[in-house]
């Protein structure tokens, strides 16, 4: 079973983003970039499933600038087989990166996609949706447990009330929540030898992929600012402010 | 042209956060909705103030609200309509990107205001920003954060109930299982006072002792991503970027040091108390009120300061 694992470059979790002061975006030069974090946990959930058999090949694919090849040598490093760069300076959407996923998934026939389920950075949480609805694949998402077996894949997801267990036929497309495994950090020789792994760039126009956006970035603001609050002394202080003051109790 | 709205119900409950996506759909045009499940959900749909009419994908293949065939049906529906919506919730986000695709339309999620038809603000980067956006796609499929519209009533209307096939295709996915956490308590995101937990609670057992101040506020119960992680609590509970996004009147956070991820999820709410040992901790850094101190000599003073006469 070949298992195809999509990865973004994106700001560092740890970092605090600022918005540019001309308010066209949030400022990346000269900021740690890092693995989103959703995919972490994918490409550590594919590298699970080859090392207990099921999955027979891993392979990282990152839509974004020539950089991304970092991320994609962190993946490797994590246990991925080989990797694919799709090169463009364009911020690609979900709907463009679906679409260029859904033209890779015709070359490399996976039978399992397993993606974040969203980014830090954009917070659309809708690339795996958009590819499952493109081709016509069944989705499983915010998945906290994956099972492999008879050709199907049993998903336990993270829902507003609870956890919903589907199955669904392979191929079929699973997005990663927070708890569904905790990802390894690569070891020094691993990132060695994942430097000799096999990475193939190609461009969105060669998958016969349109990237322009369709969305326009009007502006990026700062969010407004709480005015700073006190402290209180007691806790009769809290509860008789909560009382007369904010009157919310 | 008319607006689809769909709304998510759960043990055929609609969710508060799908009315608030009914009053935020009323910006836009003549709100039409879209549900599963029984006939009473859909007779509790056409009774929301603001619905013009109801459709109902009834049937096996539309339980669950299984991504697959509802994204199928509202893209048969999506000619009559200008915009397509449904609250950021599970439902919302797991079946309205699929619908997109497959009108080859980028989504917009997490609306938190509408400029105009074309043009809407959403936060990005947990909330550290706020991106206005502006489609160029002929529709617009957007989910909406509940937080930001206030939920359309439960009853004032009597729109008609029509039947909506959904279309035939393969069997991607099958309904398995489902475990929803069981609470007396109010849900989450329609809470008007919130009590939250985080790594500072110590334990599963310690949690509870959030209860009672829980009991005395009326108040839902939440937890950091932190308490959620170390298991003192279920995943439902999660308050933040990555769980639910909240705006209560109060929200007390207890033993919550305040990540950037956890304040994404509450930082709209009215009036945010924190309690914490820690007085660095960047929960205070929103906190209207602050009490440093150690959390179990805290509550109870809390507790009985809220028992005595006021």
């Amino acid at each position: 079973m070949k298992v195809l694992v999509p990865v973004k470059r994106v700001i560092d979790f740890n970092i605090k983003p600022r918005v540019k002061a001309d308010g066209t975006g949030v400022e990346t030069a000269g900021v740690k970039m890092s693995m989103n974090p959703f995919d972490e946990i994918a490409v550590e959930e594919a590298v699970r499933l080859k090392e207990k058999g099921i999955a027979t090949e891993v392979v990282a694919v990152s839509v974004g600038v020539q950089q991304a090849q970092d991320t994609l040598r962190t993946a490797m490093a994590m246990g991925a087989d080989r990797a694919i760069l799709v090169l463009t300076d364009v911020a690609v959407e979900p709907l463009a990166v679906a679409k260029i996923l859904k033209a890779l998934v015709a070359k490399e026939n996976p039978d399992l996609m397993l993606l974040g389920k969203q980014a830090i950075d954009d917070d659309m949480n809708a690339t795996g949706q958009m590819l499952a609805g493109l081709l016509g694949w069944g989705q499983g998402t915010f998945a906290s447990k994956i099972e492999i077996a008879d050709g199907k894949a049993t998903v336990t997801r993270e829902i507003d009330g609870g956890l919903e267990t589907l199955t669904l036929a392979l191929p079929a497309i699973v997005t990663a929540d927070l708890r569904l495994n905790e990802p390894r950090y690569a070891s020094l020789p691993n990132i060695m030898k994942a430097r000799k792994k096999p990475l193939e760039t190609i461009a969105p126009a060669d998958l016969g992929v349109d990237v322009t956006p369709r969305l326009t970035i009007v502006s990026v603001a700062e969010p407004p600012a709480r005015q700073q609050g006190i402290k209180v002394e007691s806790a009769a202080d809290l509860v008789a402010r909560l009382r007369n003051e904010a009157k919310v109790i | 042209m008319a607006v689809l709205v769909f709304l998510d119900h759960e043990s055929g409950v609609i969710r508060q956060a799908s009315r608030s996506a009914v009053t935020a759909a009323r910006a836009l045009g003549e709100v039409h909705v879209l549900v599963t499940g029984d006939a009473p959900v859909a007779e509790a749909a056409a009774r929301i103030d603001g619905v013009a009419k109801v459709l109902r994908a009834a049937g096996a293949a539309a339980a669950h609200e299984l991504a697959e065939p509802l994204a199928a049906v509202i893209a048969d529906l999506a000619p009559g309509y200008s915009h397509i919506l449904a609250a950021s919730g599970a439902s919302g986000k797991n079946v309205l990107p699929r619908a997109a695709a497959l009108l080859d339309v980028q989504p917009i999620p997490d609306v938190v205001s509408i400029v105009d038809a074309d043009t809407f603000v959403r936060p990005i980067y947990a909330g550290s920003a706020l991106a206005t956006v502006k489609s160029s796609d002929a529709k617009k499929v957007l989910t909406v954060r509940a937080s930001s519209f206030d939920p359309a009533p439960a009853e004032g209307g009597a729109a008609p109930i029509e039947q909506v096939a959904v279309p035939e295709g393969p069997v991607l996915s099958e309904f398995v299982s489902i475990a929803l956490s069981q609470s007396e308590r109010p849900e989450l995101e329609s809470a008007r006072v919130i009590v939250s937990g985080g790594r500072g609670m110590q334990n599963e057992e310690n949690f509870k002792l959030l209860n009672p101040l829980a009991d005395r506020l009326g108040a839902a119960i939440g937890a950091s991503r932190a308490a959620v992680d170390a298991g003192f609590v279920p995943n439902d509970y999660q308050v933040g970027q990555t769980g639910k996004i909240v705006a209560p009147d109060l929200y007390i956070a207890v033993g919550i040091s305040g990540a950037i991820q956890h304040l994404a999820g509450m930082k709209d709410s009215k009036v945010i108390v924190a309690i914490n040992k820690d007085p660095e901790a960047p929960i205070f850094q929103v906190a209207d009120y602050g009490l440093v101190g150690d959390l179990f000599e805290i509550l109870p003073q809390v507790e009985a300061a809220l028992d005595t006469a006021g």
